[in-house]
């Protein structure tokens, strides 16, 4: 799976870091950036309840999960 | 009978507007963006999800409650429609406009995804306009009101929602001040007219 | 002002600005287009190897074949907003030969089966194709009639979906990608953005042929493509050219350098500095070890005696100021790595000044609704690879164009 940040949507609340900090860190603003670099980053199947969580609670719901 | 639901119905309603203030208090705290009272973000988040689902179960049990009750005469639209009641209509109409308002908040969150962020954000901000109808509400309507007890707890509930606002509102409360602010800049608004 | 250089060069070759202006010269000399159906279109623009010459170099079939799939009503829309500042082909070409680029929006139209058909250009471009449209119309020549647009001035103006929200009147302000406009655009529908100069090509191919297109440029790259030159040249302008041009010629067909070079920009303000090489082919394949490509052909030649660091800074100081404001970390991240160029350029030394700049270069890097924070990355990083020696001398408080050492 692939997770997808909408960046007009973002607000940098770092709910989405805590929750995924395998994936996500924090950038100099607050805003979620991708360990591996991409510009949707992998979440590796154990990470992917999560992930989904990281979805749901996103308060601007500025994430998205895509099969690609 | 009659009198285990009174007293049901009262004490359900104290529970509730206690735990509104603990669920207005959490929303505060996870629009901060900081880790508050000690927890991580997202149990901040889960929190003041649970903690308000939590209150609509209470919420639903003190209206149930008083739609049985014989003293209140409460009537199936009342339940909806504010300032219609037999018993005290304004205190009680209140508490109808806090319930609608409730109902509103909890639904557009449960629908979350479905509706969109926007439509979400805004009826949201109605809990600034929810919790003290509710507030006021308990200290009008109640047989309690006049006690010191519904007044302590009032007052104290009353006192931590303005110090969360008034956190809300400081220079502090953000994370990241520096942070540039999201806005659309006006020039791609402009020279849209349609021109045929 | 925009002027068409004269007298072609050697492998400067003019193919769409050539010819007089007007309705019946374009008619004279081209003639009616032919009778296509999509797929002979879609086909034609495959086997030409068309690329897109908005600045993304993507295959035109491959996208005309997705809004086609899309099924149901599409909508093209030809993009002349042409918001880069260093970049005036687009204009040219809705100014000189502008039945072209009309007569390439009704192929595509015809290919994705699209009912809607508009033009968006900037405001000063929009009575004289009003004009055209309705001259167009008396000769029975627009199956479909095409909406004009005003593009806002603006750089990100142009950008796809930028173009989208525009037309559906909410502002040329970019969109999340997650559902692209190939899909969903205009009014919800299968929406096609070809940049103006595209849409041109794709109507002289359906005249003269794949075979035709494919003898300019490089096997790889076929085609001629449209360049601005601009900066110490001496007939600042716009030139035609096959890919795979030497360098050297495009700055000879723009009059030739003013004095010695010492690196030209390439691909615009989200290009690549590249060496003042004349014998550089200007292709994608050529460009690519200097992270630049031909984008949407803007060449800016810097002469020997101006600093590459303060021209840099410069550009990505109004790249900075021309964020949408939708996205964090390109509207914290382009001022602060403008400011950070700024010092570099300066000469306000301090410790990690040129790693820093790298730095946020790759930290804003695919973190947009659109490309802008990539494009201006990229025109950084190019920076601080070519201008090395300068970056040495900046945070030693010197400057070698200033010092005549360029
Ligand atoms: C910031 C930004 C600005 C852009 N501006 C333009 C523009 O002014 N004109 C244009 O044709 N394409 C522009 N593009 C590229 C378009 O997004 C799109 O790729 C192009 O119009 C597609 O047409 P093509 O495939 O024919 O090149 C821009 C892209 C970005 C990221
Ligand atoms: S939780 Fe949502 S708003 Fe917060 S940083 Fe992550 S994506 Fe952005
Ligand atoms: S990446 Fe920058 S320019 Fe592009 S939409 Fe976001 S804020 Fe605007």
């Amino acid at each position: 799976m692939k997770l997808h940040v909408d960046w007009t949507a973002c607000d940098g609340r770092g709910v989405c870091t805590e929750l995924l900090e395998e994936v996500l860190v924090e950038d100099d603003w607050g805003f979620p950036v991708a360990r591996d670099g991409q510009r949707s980053p992998t979440v590796p199947p154990p990470l992917e309840a999560a992930a989904r969580q990281a979805v749901d609670r996103c308060p601007m719901l500025a994430l998205k999960l895509r099969s690609r | 009978m009659s009198d285990a639901l009174w007293y049901f119905a009262r004490g359900s309603g104290v529970v509730s507007i206690v735990l509104l203030t603990i669920v207005v208090v959490l929303g505060i705290g996870s629009r901060s963006g900081k880790p508050a009272f000690g927890l991580p973000r997202f149990a901040v988040s889960l929190l003041h999800r649970n903690a308000a689902l939590l209150a609509v179960v209470l919420v639903a049990g003190h209206v149930i409650s008083l739609l049985f009750d014989p003293y209140a005469q409460l009537r199936l639209f009342d339940i909806v429609l504010p300032f219609a009641g037999n018993y005290r209509p304004v205190w009680q109409g209140l508490g109808t406009l806090a319930f609608d308002l409730l109902v509103a908040i909890i639904v557009t969150s449960l629908l979350r995804h479905r509706l969109g962020a926007r439509t979400w954000r805004v009826v949201h901000w109605l809990a600034y306009l929810c919790w003290p109808v509710a507030l006021v509400h308990g200290l009008g309507t109640g047989s309690d009101n006049g006690t010191w007890w519904l007044w302590t707890i009032s007052i104290a509930c009353a006192v931590t929602v303005a110090a969360a606002v008034g956190w809300r509102l400081s220079t502090g409360f953000s994370r990241f001040p520096a942070r540039a602010e999201r806005r659309v800049a006006p020039r791609l608004r402009k020279e849209l007219e349609e021109v045929r | 002002m925009t002027s068409v250089a004269e007298a072609p060069v050697a492998r400067v070759e003019r193919r769409l600005l050539d010819g007089e202006l007007g309705l019946d010269a374009h008619l004279a000399r081209h003639g009616r287009l032919p009778v296509l159906d999509g797929s002979q279109i879609i086909g034609m623009a495959r086997d030409a190897g068309l690329t897109g010459r908005g600045g993304a170099g993507f295959p035109v079939w491959r996208k005309l074949s997705a809004v086609a799939a899309g099924g149901g009503a599409a909508v093209v829309v030809a993009n002349g907003a042409e918001g880069e500042p260093a970049s005036k082909k687009d204009r040219a070409l809705l100014a000189y030969q502008p039945n072209l680029v009309l007569d390439g929006l009704q192929l595509v139209a015809t290919a994705t089966t699209a009912e809607g058909a508009h033009l968006y250009a900037p405001k000063a471009a929009l009575p004289a194709l009003r004009a055209l449209l309705a001259a167009r119309a008396a000769a029975g020549l627009d199956r479909r009639p095409v909406t004009l647009h005003a593009a806002p001035d603006a750089f990100v103006s142009g950008e796809e979906s930028a173009v989208v929200s525009a037309i559906n009147g909410r502002g040329a302000v970019p969109a999340d990608k997650r559902i692209r406009v190939v899909q969903a655009g205009v009014g919800g529908a299968p929406t096609l953005v070809q940049n103006v100069e595209t849409l041109a090509h794709l109507a002289l191919i359906a005249r003269y042929g794949a075979g035709w297109f494919l003898s300019a440029g490089t096997p790889d790259e076929p085609g001629t493509f449209l360049a601005t030159i601009s900066g110490a040249v001496r007939r600042p302008g716009v030139v035609e050219a096959g890919y795979g041009v030497p360098l050297g010629e495009l700055i000879a067909a723009a009059g030739g350098a003013t004095m010695h070079l010492q690196a030209v920009l390439i691909g615009g303000y989200h290009g690549g500095w590249v060496p003042a090489d004349p014998a550089l082919p200007v292709s994608r394949q050529t460009l690519q070890p200097y992270g630049a490509s031909p984008g949407a052909g803007v060449i800016v030649a810097l002469p020997a005696g101006a600093c590459g660091l303060g021209e840099t800074a410069r550009i990505t100081g109004y790249l900075a100021e021309q964020v949408a404001g939708q996205c964090g970390p390109c509207i914290n991240g382009l001022p602060r790595m403008a400011a950070t160029l700024a010092d570099l350029a300066a000469r306000r030394p301090r410790a990690g000044l040129a790693a820093e700049a790298e730095r946020l270069a790759r930290l804003v890097s695919g973190r947009g609704a659109c490309h802008h924070p990539d494009g201006t990355a990229r025109l950084v990083l190019s920076a601080m690879r070519i201008f090395e020696a300068d970056v040495a001398a900046h945070l030693n408080g010197r400057c070698l164009a200033a010092e005549g050492q360029r």
